[in-house]
C-alpha cells in the first residue's frame, strides 16, 4: 500500500494544475447501491475524481471494484444511489430520461467488449445507427449521414470496406467499425469498455492506436475501462478501483505508444483483414477471433 | 426519429427472418380473409332475397281479408267476406296507388287432352302483370272486357304450360278444363322462378278474378287486393289504404281492422334479418381467427423482443430514447397486420370469386367490408404489438447489452 500511496502523493499536483481547466467529468461522492433479492451489494463507495478536456484515463481493478458501474454511471445509463455527476457542468442525475438519451447520443461515443454491431447490417449502417436518434436541429438528411459515416470509417482506416457485413469482418475490424459508430456524432468522450478483451495482442495495439490517435489528434477525452495493466499504459492517467473506492489515481509515466510499437511487429500476416488489395469479404469469414 | 425512418428500420428488421414474418402474417392474411368471404357470403344470400323480392314486383302492398268472427268463433286469416271488389275500385282514387288488382284465389284440377294437373287458380285483374312487371311469354293477358264477362278464359304459368302442353309449346288457343268447366287459354307468361317464401310462382293459373267468383266459388267477395305504389316508399300509402279500407268497412275507432295490409318490404325483411344474422355469427367466427391471427402477432414479438434484446440495449445506449425502441418494435408489428391485412383482402376476393364459380353461392363484398377488415387489422397490430413493444422500450439498457 505504500507505494499506492506514493503514487496518490504523484498524482496530485497533476491534479492541482488541472483545476485551472474546467473538467469535462466530475463525480463527487458517488455511492450506488444495488439489491440482488436479499443481498445489498456496495458498487461504488463514495468515488471522488474529475477528468480534464483531453484526458485518456485508463480506468483499472479487479471484477467487483465498481469499475463497470461507474463507467455506467459516466455513460449515463445507469444513476447514483447518491452523489452528483457533472458532465460538462450539468449536473446529470435531475436529468430526465430523454435528456439521458440525447446525451448519450450526442456527449458520449461508446465502444465495448463485444464490439455491439448489429448483424446483417453493413458497417456503413451500423456506424450511421446513431445518427438516427439525433434530435431536433441535429437531424441530417441521408445523403449527409452516408457521408458522415464514410468520414468515420475512414478515420479508423475501413473506408472501402464500408458495405461488409459484421459477419465478413474481423474481431479488429469489427471492433474499429464500432469506434466510428462512437465517433459519429462528434462526442467529446469516448467510454470504451474492454475494448480489446476480445482481440489478440497484434490487433489490440492497434485499437489502442486508434484511440490514442483520436485522443491526440481530436483532443477527444477518452475512458477505457480495462483490467490488462499494459493495455491501461496507453493512456495518460491511471485511476484503480477496489472496494467501491479509487485505490490508486496517478500520472502514467512512461506512456506507451500503439504506433512505434506496432512499427516494430513483423508485419502483419497475408489473412490480416486491412490489406487493401484484398477486396473478397468471403476469405474474411471466420477472421481473426 | 422520423416514422419513415422507423417504417424502413421495421422493414429491413422483418426482411431479416422472412420465414418467421410470412408466418406471423399467415395468421392476419387468414382471418382478414375469412372474414371478407363470410361478409360477401352473407351479403350476396341478402342481395339474392332481394333480387327475389324485386321478382315479385316492387313497391308491392298485399291486403288480405282478415279473421271471420261468428258467434265468438274466429276462423282462419283471409276467411272473412269482408273485402269486396267495391273496395279494390275505391282504392285506386288514393293518393300514390298505381295499379290495383283484386284477388280470388281458388284451387283445382286442370286437365288438358290426356294430361291434369293439380293447381292453384288465381281470379285476377288485367293490371297484375304491371303491378308484378310480369309479362306473357306466348299470347297475351285477360282484357277489362274478359273481367266486365267473367269469360273463361285462362292465362297459364309456365310450369302448368310445361305439365299440360309439353315444354317449348305455345298452348295459345287450346281448351282446358278446370273443375271441369272448359277455359280456353290466351296466353302463357314467362317463368318467374321462386317468391320471397320458396314457392313456385310459375305453377299457377290466372283468370279474371269475377271468373272465379261467378263460375268456380260462386261467391261475392274476394280474398285480397294486390296493389302497386307509385314510389318505394310503400309506409304512406298503406296506411292511406288502411284509413280507406276502415272508413268503408264503417268500423268505429277502437275496432281491430277487419283486413291486413303488408307490404312486400315487410315480408322480405323478415329473410332479410334472418340473412343478416347469419351473415353476423360467420363474420364474427371468422373474426375469431382474426384474433388468434394478433395474439401469435404478439408471440413472435415478444420472441424478437428477447432475441434482441442485445440490440434494444445498444440502441438505448447509443442515444434512442424508450419511444423510440416503443415505436421501432409497434411499426414492426402495424406492418405485418396491415400487409398481412391486404394479402387477406386478396384470399378474401380469391374465395369469394370460388366459391361463386365452383359452388355458385352468390357472393358480394361490400367497399366498406373491405376497409373495416383493413382497420380491424391495423387495430389489431396495434393492440398486440403495444405490449411485446412496451416491454422493449422499458428494457434496463445496462441489463439488456449484458444479455447473452
Amino acid at each position: 500500500m505504500a507505494a499506492g500511496a506514493a503514487a496518490e502523493a504523484a498524482g496530485k499536483p497533476s491534479m492541482a494544475e488541472t483545476q485551472s481547466v474546467k473538467p469535462v467529468i466530475e463525480v463527487k461522492d458517488l455511492v450506488k447501491t444495488y439489491h440482488v433479492g436479499e443481498v445489498t451489494v456496495r458498487a461504488l463507495r463514495g468515488a471522488n475524481f474529475a477528468v480534464t478536456p483531453g484526458e485518456f484515463v485508463a480506468v483499472t481493478g479487479p471484477s467487483g471494484s465498481g469499475k463497470s458501474t461507474l463507467m455506467h454511471i459516466l455513460g449515463c445509463l445507469d444513476r447514483p444511489t447518491s452523489g452528483q455527476y457533472f458532465l460538462d457542468g450539468r449536473d446529470v442525475s435531475r436529468m430526465s430520461k430523454d435528456e439521458l438519451a440525447n446525451v448519450r447520443n450526442n456527449k458520449i461515443g461508446f465502444v465495448f467488449q463485444g464490439f455491439n454491431l448489429l448483424s446483417r447490417t453493413t458497417a456503413l449502417d451500423n456506424v450511421e445507427l446513431p445518427l438516427l436518434y439525433n434530435s431536433g436541429k441535429n437531424k441530417l438528411k441521408s445523403a449527409e449521414r452516408h457521408k458522415r459515416a464514410m468520414e468515420s470509417l475512414t478515420a479508423v482506416g475501413l473506408g472501402e470496406r464500408y458495405h461488409h457485413y459484421p459477419n465478413q469482418l474481423s474481431g479488429g475490424q469489427q471492433q474499429r467499425v464500432a469506434i466510428a459508430r462512437s465517433l459519429i456524432n462528434r462526442p467529446s468522450i469516448i467510454l470504451a469498455d474492454e475494448p480489446t478483451g476480445n482481440l489478440d495482442t497484434r490487433t489490440s495495439i492497434e485499437v489502442m492506436g486508434i484511440f490514442q490517435k483520436l485522443n491526440i489528434e481530436r483532443g477527444i477525452t477518452i475512458i477505457l475501462i480495462t483490467h490488462e495493466m499494459d493495455i491501461a499504459e496507453y493512456g495518460t492517467r491511471l485511476v484503480r478501483f477496489r472496494d467501491g473506492k479509487i485505490q490508486i489515481d496517478q500520472k502514467i509515466q512512461h506512456r506507451r505508444n500503439a504506433v512505434e510499437e506496432l512499427a516494430k511487429l513483423p508485419p502483419p500476416e497475408p489473412e490480416e483483414p486491412h490489406v487493401p488489395s484484398d477486396e473478397k469479404p468471403v476469405e474474411h469469414l471466420g477472421g481473426v477471433v | 426519429m422520423s416514422i419513415l425512418m422507423t417504417l424502413r428500420i421495421a422493414l429491413k428488421a422483418l426482411n431479416r427472418n422472412k420465414m418467421r414474418t410470412i408466418l406471423t402474417m399467415l395468421g392476419m392474411i387468414i382471418g382478414v380473409g375469412a372474414v371478407i368471404t363470410m361478409v360477401a357470403l352473407g351479403r350476396g344470400a341478402q342481395a339474392t332475397i332481394e333480387e327475389q323480392v324485386k321478382s315479385a314486383g316492387t313497391n308491392l302492398i298485399n291486403i288480405n281479408a282478415g279473421n271471420f268472427q261468428q258467434g265468438g268463433v274466429r276462423q282462419g286469416a283471409g276467411m272473412a267476406t269482408s273485402l269486396t271488389a267495391e273496395d279494390a275500385t275505391a282504392l285506386r282514387q288514393v293518393p300514390g296507388v298505381q295499379y290495383v288488382s283484386a284477388g280470388v284465389n281458388s284451387r283445382g284440377q286442370v286437365i288438358a287432352g290426356n294430361q291434369n294437373w293439380s293447381t292453384q287458380v288465381q281470379g285476377v285483374d288485367v293490371d297484375l302483370p304491371a303491378i308484378r312487371s310480369w309479362p306473357t311469354k306466348y299470347g297475351s293477358f285477360f282484357t277489362p272486357q274478359d273481367v266486365n264477362t267473367a269469360a273463361k278464359v285462362a292465362v297459364l304459368g309456365t310450369v302448368v304450360s310445361d305439365t299440360l302442353f309439353g315444354t317449348d309449346v305455345d298452348p295459345t288457343g287450346q281448351i282446358i278444363r278446370i273443375r271441369n268447366q272448359p277455359f280456353k287459354v290466351i296466353g302463357v307468361m314467362t317463368s318467374k322462378g321462386q317468391g320471397p317464401f320458396g314457392q313456385d310462382q310459375d305453377d299457377t293459373i290466372f283468370t279474371p278474378y269475377t271468373t272465379v267468383q261467378k263460375k268456380l266459388q260462386g261467391i261475392q267477395h274476394i280474398n285480397n287486393i294486390t296493389v302497386s305504389s307509385e314510389t318505394p316508399d310503400t309506409a304512406p300509402v298503406s296506411d292511406a289504404i288502411s284509413v280507406v279500407l276502415r272508413t268503408r268497412h264503417k268500423l268505429p275507432p277502437g275496432e281491430p281492422d277487419d283486413f291486413m295490409v303488408r307490404t312486400q318490404e315487410e315480408i322480405a325483411s323478415v329473410r332479410t334479418e334472418t340473412t343478416r344474422t347469419m351473415t353476423t355469427l360467420l363474420a364474427a367466427i371468422a373474426g375469431v381467427s382474426l384474433l388468434v391471427g394478433g395474439i401469435g402477432i404478439m408471440n413472435i414479438m415478444l420472441v424478437s423482443v428477447t432475441e434482441r434484446t442485445r440490440e434494444i440495449g445498444l440502441r438505448l445506449a447509443i442515444g434512442a430514447r424508450g419511444s423510440d425502441v416503443l415505436l421501432q418494435f409497434l411499426v414492426e408489428a402495424i406492418v405485418i397486420s396491415l400487409f398481412g391485412g391486404l394479402l387477406g383482402i386478396g384470399l378474401g376476393f380469391g374465395l369469394s370469386a370460388a366459391l361463386e364459380k365452383f359452388l355458385q353461392w352468390p357472393t358480394s363484398i361490400p367497399p366498406n367490408a373491405i376497409a373495416m377488415a383493413f382497420g380491424f387489422a391495423a387495430a389489431t397490430g396495434v393492440f398486440f404489438g403495444f405490449y411485446p413493444a412496451r416491454k422493449a422500450a422499458g428494457l434496463d439498457p445496462i441489463e439488456a447489452l449484458r444479455y447473452e
